[in-house]
């Protein structure tokens, strides 16, 4: 099944990207299409390659940057990311900013559109 | 349709909304910090119990398990992100954020 | 519209100011409404206080979205429900609402569809997805 994850809060203040992110684990190994993954609100800052957490703390970012390395499409909202100073050049790899016509998008063409927020 | 409410019922109304626009045949997911409405003889169980009669109610085993709970009211299944993905699977989603 | 239109709800439970949801949620229903969706919008729980006149943000220094709320219909987002007992419980009546546009043919003022619990749950059992925010 084609399926969509939406991120609303940002990372290790709120459980929300860990949540998705063991979904999105899970959804993959059961064989599910991701068609994209959309940060949104606070959820921009879940992919900056800034963050630098402890050595034996996950790194949310990586994690994301990662999963994008897989082919899964993960974008930034670009008025949410420049509201709050997240720019190209802070991103990780594999990440893109765009627009929320690309959530629109996601919510069109995925089956099921999970959201993960406060 | 499946329901999913990630806060505890004692500090916000989420639980309580989505009982009240529940149709049969939905199922609700507990996670996060709605999992708390999972446990045993706390003062807001009776939500979880009534609506067992009519519904499915599920709790996410990372978070219950994340949170000490050992025991969760009678007819919740306990279900981890394999199982939350075939939710989402047989279900289209609102979450009750 | 087409059959294969997608059926897209918003739901909006949170009150508005004291977080952002409701005023980036909204951006997010305007550009939406320029695809080729069926969109509706829900407002339940705090999320019909987004709703109520008169919202004066200048002291906060806060742009606001009242004004925004004024022309939905114009963006074509004419589904817009609030959930009777949210509204009840809160305070507020019909005349509280914020008017969302205007009759083409009338000239009257449009509000939002003031809906029951049983009503929002069926009309949410048909939707391709829901967005809450």
């Amino acid at each position: 099944m084609k399926l969509a994850v939406l991120i609303y809060e940002g990372p290790y203040n709120h459980e929300a990207s860990d949540s998705a992110y063991n979904f999105v684990e899970a959804a993959l190994e059961k064989g599910h299409e991701i068609r994209g993954i959309f940060f949104y609100h606070d959820g921009v800052y879940n992919v900056t390659k800034l963050m630098d957490p402890p050595q034996d703390d996950r790194h949310i970012s990586k994690r994301w940057s990662e999963l994008g390395a897989k082919g899964i499409d993960i974008v930034v909202c670009i008025a949410a990311a420049k509201r709050r100073g997240i720019v190209d050049d802070v991103l990780v790899d594999n990440v893109r900013i765009s627009g929320l016509g690309q959530l629109t998008m996601m919510a069109i063409e995925a089956e099921r559109m999970v959201v993960f927020g406060d | 349709m499946l329901h999913t409410v990630n806060k505890s019922p004692f500090q916000n109304g989420a639980l309580e909304s989505c009982l009240r626009f529940i149709n049969e045949g939905d199922v609700i997911l507990l996670i996060e910090d709605g999992v708390f409405g999972a446990r045993t003889g706390t003062a807001k169980a009776a939500l979880i119990e009534n609506v067992l009669k009519t519904n499915k109610v599920y709790a996410l085993s990372a978070d219950v398990q994340a949170r000490g709970i050992t025991s969760v009211i009678d007819g919740i299944e306990v279900t981890d992100y394999a199982g939350f993905v075939d939710l989402v699977e047989q279900h289209s989603v609102h979450s009750w954020l | 519209m087409s059959d294969d239109v997608k059926k897209i709800m918003f739901t909006v439970r949170k009150g508005p100011h004291g977080t952002i949801y409701v005023y980036e949620g909204l951006e997010v229903k305007l550009i939406m409404a320029a695809y080729d969706a069926d969109i509706s919008v829900v407002f339940m729980d705090d999320g019909v206080y987004a709703l109520q006149q008169g919202q004066k943000t200048g002291d906060l220094g806060i742009k606001g979205f009242e004004a925004t709320y004024g022309v939905l219909v114009d963006y074509e987002i004419s589904k817009v429900y609030v959930d009777k007992k949210s509204m009840e419980d809160r305070g507020m009546t019909v005349e509280d609402l914020v008017v969302i546009g205007e009759d083409e043919d009338t000239e009257e003022d449009i509000r939002p569809t003031v809906v029951d619990a049983d009503q929002i749950a069926a009309m949410m059992a048909e939707q391709h997805n829901i967005l809450p925010f």
